[in-house]
């Protein structure tokens, strides 16, 4: 039996705006009942164009923030943050990293640091520990030991999302959510992050949420793709059913507006030109 | 050399410093480039690259700070290394129009859409404001805007980024401009308003003889737009060709690894890193120019 590492039922989360002296209150309906199942160690790959519901659904998966209405369980488990305090041991089993590698580290805590706060949170694990583990962590995003003691501003972009995945890696999550990871990175750099992300989940037989816009890369690391579009999944399905066969409209019209950079799909074009 | 291959841009040499608190940084080291009437001309590479200071060194719009060198900057073949403030504006605005990446930014937030192609129009024309109004309106059609005489009175908050992109291609092709210089005009946009607006630019390109330089970091967006190529790698061109030879057959060994890095190149259950330092040796501004 395969495990399910994450499932929501039917979750919505409803937003309300203005209400103020002036503005008639409206709701936004951000996300209208997402139904999903993860298997361990699979990558489920969410697509679709700003503001369809991508953060939401990420952030409630998280435990960050609560649905308005439906279930969110990790590891088969029901979770309700509006019920009181979760335990630390669910809490430590999802983490997010962010799209924007500037913002998410403290710019005045050294790198060293950043790795070993997570470990302080329940006082188990003594000073040494803490340490020897930060440094294997930097070692398996390809940084040095002389890096423990710099500060952000001294890494690149690609570096600090490398520790940014690192700080999120810290408590040996089972479900890694990863909101528009590689999207403000070069190419390069991102080939980077992707392998990292790769090894990462053969190492820790890893499951991830992979938040993303850009469909070459969905196409690349997905297992499963979901598609959404105005807080609906549109569609739902393995990677190869979804590219190969899109069902609703919006997924087709988000393949034909991705930009195709082989030879054949050029030749076309110029061919179309001159004719 | 004929009026007809005269190149409407001819960058020699150009070479842009800045003076920082680490140290001189060359920005753009010793790269030349031209553009014709009626071409797409691409200029991809990554963050820092030197895309956007090489063409605002070429505009004259850098801050003092930076020291520009060029062994020759034509328009048309007229010199426009050392033009005076006011001949600069005539150049750029009417002949050169330039579209940035951030077309909220780029927008006055405190007039409306209408007010500020019509500063445009009064600046570089002689239409009266009757006139002014229809080109406005006409600029809006021809930009795919809906309801354009409703569009006049909008502020730009009130329209999504798309929309303010298509004000801003309005703007910009008010002039009926020689060189349309697009820098990074989709990399803020949702895939399919990057289609809409590249499909845009392009057919505007066509259908009004323009040269235009399309400035990237997308591979994506190159393929869909580019005649010629041009692959920029810390301030040095690495390679210049036609777009098809570029992805059919890449000589620099920069682009073919910027090339073996795209998801949808990848071959093996890794993709290919481009690793710094193999290219240090190899940036030659002078390759196959
Ligand atoms: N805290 C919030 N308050 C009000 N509306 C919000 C809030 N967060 C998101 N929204 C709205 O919910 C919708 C989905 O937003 P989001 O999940 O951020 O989309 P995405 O990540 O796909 O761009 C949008 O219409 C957004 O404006
Ligand atoms: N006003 C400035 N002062 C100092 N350095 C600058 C300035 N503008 C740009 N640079 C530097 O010049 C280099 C090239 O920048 P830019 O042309 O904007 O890159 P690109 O457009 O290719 O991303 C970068 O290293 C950038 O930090
Ligand atoms: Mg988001
Ligand atoms: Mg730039």
């Amino acid at each position: 039996m395969s495990e399910i590492v994450l499932e929501t039922r039917n979750v919505t989360r409803d937003y309300s705006i203005g209400g103020g002296l002036f503005s008639k209150q409206k709701t936004v309906h951000a996300l209208k009942g997402i139904d999903l199942k993860l298997e361990k160690g699979k990558t489920l790959a969410v697509v679709g164009e700003s503001g369809c519901g991508k953060s939401t659904l990420a952030r409630i998966i998280t435990m960050i923030d609560a649905p308005t209405s439906g279930e969110v369980l990790i590891d088969g488990q029901p979770v309700d943050i509006t019920a009181g305090p979760l335990s630390s041991e669910m809490r430590r089993k999802v983490q997010i990293v962010f799209q924007n590698p500037y913002g998410s580290l403290n710019p005045r805590q050294k790198i060293g640091d950043v790795l070993m706060e997570p470990l302080n949170i329940d006082g188990s694990v003594p000073v040494s520990e803490r340490r020897e583990r930060a440094m294997g962590m930097l070692e398996k995003i390809g940084l040095l030991p002389e890096h423990f003691n710099r500060y952000p501003h001294m890494f690149s972009g690609g570096q600090r999302q490398r520790i940014a995945i690192a700080r999120a890696l810290m408590l040996n999550p089972q479900l890694l959510v990863l909101d528009e990871p590689v999207s403000a990175l070069d190419l390069s750099v991102q080939a980077q992050v992707l392998n990292l992300l790769a090894d990462l989940q053969d190492e820790f037989s890893l499951t991830y949420v992979f938040i993303s816009h850009d469909l070459s890369v969905v196409r690349y690391i997905a297992d499963e793709v979901m598609v959404m579009y105005f807080g609906e999944a549109v569609e739902y399905g393995t990677r190869d059913e979804v590219f190969s066969n899109p069902q609703h409209n919006y997924t087709k019209t988000l393949f034909a507006a991705t930009p195709r950079a082989d030879v054949e799909s050029i030749k076309k074009r110029l061919a179309a030109k001159v004719a | 050399m004929t009026k007809a291959d005269t190149p409407l841009l001819e960058i020699e040499n150009l070479t842009v410093e800045f003076d920082t608190a680490s140290g001189n940084l060359k920005a753009v080291d010793g790269v030349s480039l031209s553009v014709h009437e009626r071409e797409v001309l691409a200029i991809v590479g990554e963050s820092g690259s030197g895309k956007s200071v090489s063409m605002l060194a070429v505009m004259g719009l850098l801050p003092w700070t930076a020291r520009v060198t060029a062994d020759a900057l034509r328009f048309q073949g007229r010199d426009i290394s050392n033009l005076t403030s006011s001949e600069r504006r005539k150049l750029v605005g009417k002949d050169v129009a330039m579209i940035f990446q951030e077309p909220i930014a780029s927008l006055n937030p405190c007039f409306t859409v209408g007010f500020q192609i019509d500063e445009t129009l009064r600046e570089h024309t002689k239409l009266n404001k009757r006139e002014r109004r229809d080109r406005t309106i006409e600029l809006f059609e021809a930009v795919g805007l809906p309801n354009p005489e409703d569009r006049l009175s909008a502020y730009p908050h009130q329209m999504s980024g798309g929309q303010c992109q298509r004000v801003m291609i309005a703007m910009a092709i008010a002039c009926d401009p020689k060189l349309l210089i697009a820098d990074e005009p989709t990399t803020a946009l949702d895939v399919t308003i990057q289609k809409q607006i590249l499909d845009l630019l392009v057919d505007l390109q066509a259908e009004k003889n323009m040269g235009m330089i399309m400035i990237t970091h997308d591979m994506g967006v190159v393929a869909e737009t580019a005649d010629r190529v041009i692959v920029k790698y810390k301030g040095r061109k690495m390679e210049e060709a036609d777009v098809l030879s570029l992805f059919e057959n890449p000589q620099n060994s920069y682009t073919k690894a910027l090339l073996s890095a795209l998801p949808e190149n990848a071959t093996g259950d890794r993709l290919p890193t481009v690793t710094d330092l193999t290219f240090e040796q190899q940036a030659n501004p002078e390759a196959s120019a």
